[in-house]
C-alpha cells in the first residue's frame, strides 16, 4: 500500500506538455529522488500533487485519497509538507514565525477567541512556539528564532523552508531542490538532516540536481525527460539505465 | 519595553484630561482625529496586516452610518444600541463585495475597490430602496443616551469616541498577536508560500475584509450620532483616500503608527490654518519628506515578542 501514488498525470501548458502520462508510488517511510534534465517536469510534477496545478489528466492518491480538486491549503492540512525551489519564506517576519506558518493547519484558534484573549488561545500559541522551537532545534536554527528569515545564510533559508514545511506535521515531506546552492559542507549535513527525517517515520519525495546526493540518500529514483518517465529504478539501475546517461550526457554537453 | 509603556500612558492620560482644558473647537478636532484613528485601525487590518490595498473603505463606513439613522430615524432605536447591527451590516455587505474580487491582486484590487466606493456613495445621492434620503441624507438622528446621560457636547463625544479607540487598539492588538495576525502577514509577505504552508489564504483575505469593514462600520455608528445628519458627501473618495494614507504616512501594520498618522493628517491641517493658502503645501511636503525618509512609516511595526521556552531562552541570552 503506497502513501502516493500518480497514475498517468498529465499537464499541458499551451501547447506545451510540461508532464505527459507519468506515473509512480511512493512507498511510505522511503526516501524517493525525483531526477530529470532542466525543464523536464518535476517541479510541475510537485505543483500538481500539491494543488498548485491541476492535471489534464491522471490521478493523484494521497493515503487513498484523491487530492484532485483540493485546495493547496487542504492537500497541506492532510499530511504533505513542501518546500519551493526559489526560496519562499516570509522575509520580513522573524524565524520563529515563519515556523509558526507551518504550525497554523494544527491550530484552531480564531479571531474571536484571540480578541477575548481565552484560555484555550494562549495556551494553544504557548504549545505552537514550543512546537515550532522543536522543528527548529531539529534543523539547527533555534538559535536564529527572533531574526528576521532575510537575515539568515542561503543555507540557512533553506534548513527554515524544511522547518516550516516539518511544523505542519507531514507524512509526506516534499523537497524542491533543498540542496540548491549549499556548499558541500552543507549538503552533507542536508543528507543527515534528510535520514534524521526519515527517522521520524516522515516519508521523503524529493528533487535534486545534486547527484551525489540522490544517490546517498534515495532509496528509489524517478527519472523524468521532456514530461515523460523515463526510467524508475534503485540508485544502482538507475545509474546503469542507458536512457537515463543519455539523457544525461545530452544536457551536460552545452 | 518599561519606557514604551511610559511614554504611551503619558500621552493616554493627557489626551484623556484634554477636554478640561481644550475649547470646543479643539475637543471637535480631537474627536475628529478619533473617528479617523477608530477608522485607519480598521483599515489597517486589511492594507497594513494582509496587504491589501483598499481604497473604497469609506463604502463601509457609510453602511454603518445609513443602517444607524435609517433605523434611529424610523423606528426610533437608540442609536449606540445599534452599533453591533451596524457591524454585522457592513461586515455582510463587506462579505459579499469582497468574495468576487479577493483574488485580484495589489493594483486590480486597488481600482475595483475604488469603483464599489464609487457605486455605493452614488447609490446613496440616489436615494436607492427610497430610504437613504439622496443627496440631502438623512437628519434628525437622536442624540445617544446613555443611562440618561445624552451625549451632546463635543467633550462627552470625545469619551464615547475615544474610549472606542482604546477598545479597538485593544482587541486589534491581541489580534495582531495571534494565529489570526500572523495568518494575515503571512499572505502578504507571500501568497503561494501562506498556502503552501496550510494556510487558507482565501478565507483570511476575506475575513480581513470583513472585521475591517465590520469595525468601520461601527465607526459609522458614532458618526452619525456625533453629527445627528449625514449625507453621501461625508462618505467620498477622499475618505478613503485619508484613511489609506493616514496608515501608510503612521506606519502599515502599527497600531501607534495609525494612531500617530490620524493625528497628523487629520489635526495637522487644523494646526497650519495659519498658513492659510500655504497649508496643504506644507502638508504635502512634509508627506512627501516622510515617505522618503522613513519608507516603513513615521512609526513602523515592530517585530511580535515571544516567550521562548525556558531552555532556548537561556541560550539565546548566554
Amino acid at each position: 500500500m503506497s502513501l502516493l501514488s500518480l497514475r498517468r498525470l498529465t499537464k499541458s501548458f499551451g501547447g506545451l506538455t510540461a508532464v505527459h502520462n507519468v506515473s509512480f508510488d511512493v512507498e511510505p517511510g522511503s526516501i524517493v529522488g525525483l531526477i530529470g534534465p532542466n525543464g523536464a517536469g518535476k517541479t510541475t510534477v510537485f505543483n500538481l500533487i500539491t494543488g498548485i496545478y491541476r492535471p489534464d489528466q491522471g490521478e493523484i492518491l494521497f493515503n487513498n485519497t484523491s487530492l484532485l480538486g483540493l485546495r493547496t491549503h487542504r492537500i497541506i492540512a492532510l499530511g504533505i509538507g513542501r518546500t519551493f525551489q526559489t526560496i519562499r519564506l516570509f522575509q520580513n517576519l522573524t524565524v520563529l514565525e515563519n515556523v509558526l506558518a507551518g504550525c497554523h493547519c494544527r491550530m484552531r484558534s480564531g479571531a474571536v477567541s484571540a480578541m477575548l484573549g481565552l484560555a484555550r488561545h494562549r495556551r494553544e500559541e504557548k504549545k505552537a512556539v514550543e512546537q515550532a522551537m522543536n522543528a527548529l532545534a531539529f534543523v539547527g536554527l533555534d538559535q536564529n528564532a527572533l531574526q528576521q528569515a532575510k537575515n539568515l545564510s542561503y543555507g540557512n533559508q533553506r534548513l527554515l523552508e524544511v522547518a516550516r514545511a516539518l511544523a505542519t506535521e507531514p507524512k509526506l515531506l516534499i523537497l524542491d531542490e533543498p540542496a540548491g546552492g549549499m556548499n558541500e559542507q552543507e549538503t552533507t549535513a542536508l543528507i543527515d538532516l534528510i535520514r534524521k527525517i526519515q527517522e521520524q517515520g516522515i516519508t521523503v519525495l524529493l528533487i535534486e540536481h545534486d547527484m551525489s546526493l540522490v544517490m546517498r540518500v534515495c532509496e528509489k529514483i524517478v527519472v523524468l525527460e521532456y514530461g515523460s518517465k523515463i526510467a524508475e529504478g534503485t540508485p544502482t539501475e538507475i545509474k546503469t539505465n542507458p536512457r537515463v546517461i543519455e539523457a544525461y550526457l545530452g544536457t551536460e554537453e552545452d | 519595553m518599561g519606557k514604551r509603556v511610559l511614554i504611551y500612558g503619558g500621552i493616554a492620560a493627557l489626551l484623556a484630561v484634554s477636554p478640561l482644558f481644550l475649547n470646543a473647537y479643539w475637543t471637535d478636532v480631537l474627536n475628529s482625529i478619533g473617528l479617523y484613528a477608530a477608522l485607519g485601525l480598521s483599515l489597517n487590518l486589511i492594507v497594513g496586516h494582509a496587504g491589501l490595498f483598499n481604497l473604497g473603505h469609506a463604502a463601509f463606513y457609510a453602511v454603518g452610518a445609513y443602517t444607524a439613522a435609517i433605523l434611529n430615524t424610523k423606528y426610533h432605536i437608540p442609536i449606540l444600541a445599534l452599533m453591533p447591527l451596524c457591524g454585522l451590516t457592513a461586515g455582510l455587505f463587506a462579505m459579499i463585495i469582497a468574495r468576487p474580487i479577493i483574488h485580484l491582486r495589489g493594483d486590480y484590487l486597488c481600482i475595483v475597490t475604488i469603483g464599489v466606493g464609487e457605486i455605493v456613495r452614488i447609490a446613496l445621492i440616489n436615494n436607492v430602496f427610497g430610504i437613504t434620503g439622496g443627496a440631502n441624507g438623512i437628519f434628525g438622528i437622536a442624540r445617544p443616551n446613555v443611562f440618561g446621560w445624552i451625549i451632546r457636547r463635543p467633550q462627552d463625544f470625545f469619551y464615547l469616541i475615544w474610549a472606542f479607540v482604546a477598545l479597538t487598539a485593544f482587541l486589534f492588538h491581541r489580534l495582531e498577536n495571534s494565529r489570526f495576525g500572523r495568518a494575515l502577514n503571512y499572505l502578504r509577505e507571500d501568497e503561494t508560500a501562506a498556502e503552501g504552508s496550510g494556510i487558507d489564504t482565501a478565507h483570511y483575505k476575506l475575513m480581513a475584509f470583513v472585521i475591517g469593514a465590520a469595525w468601520a462600520g461601527m465607526v459609522g455608528n458614532i458618526y452619525a450620532a456625533k453629527m445627528t445628519i449625514i449625507a453621501p458627501e461625508s462618505f467620498s473618495f477622499w475618505e478613503s483616500v485619508v484613511m489609506f494614507t493616514l496608515i501608510i504616512l503612521g506606519g502599515s501594520g502599527s497600531i501607534p503608527g495609525v494612531l500617530l498618522g490620524a493625528f497628523l493628517i487629520v489635526g495637522l491641517p487644523e494646526v497650519f490654518r495659519g498658513f492659510t493658502n500655504a497649508r496643504m503645501m506644507v502638508f504635502g511636503a512634509a508627506m512627501i519628506a516622510m515617505m522618503i525618509f522613513r519608507t516603513g512609516g513615521i512609526l513602523p511595526a515592530r517585530p511580535r515578542r515571544y516567550a521562548l521556552p525556558a531552555k532556548a531562552a537561556a541560550e539565546e541570552s548566554a
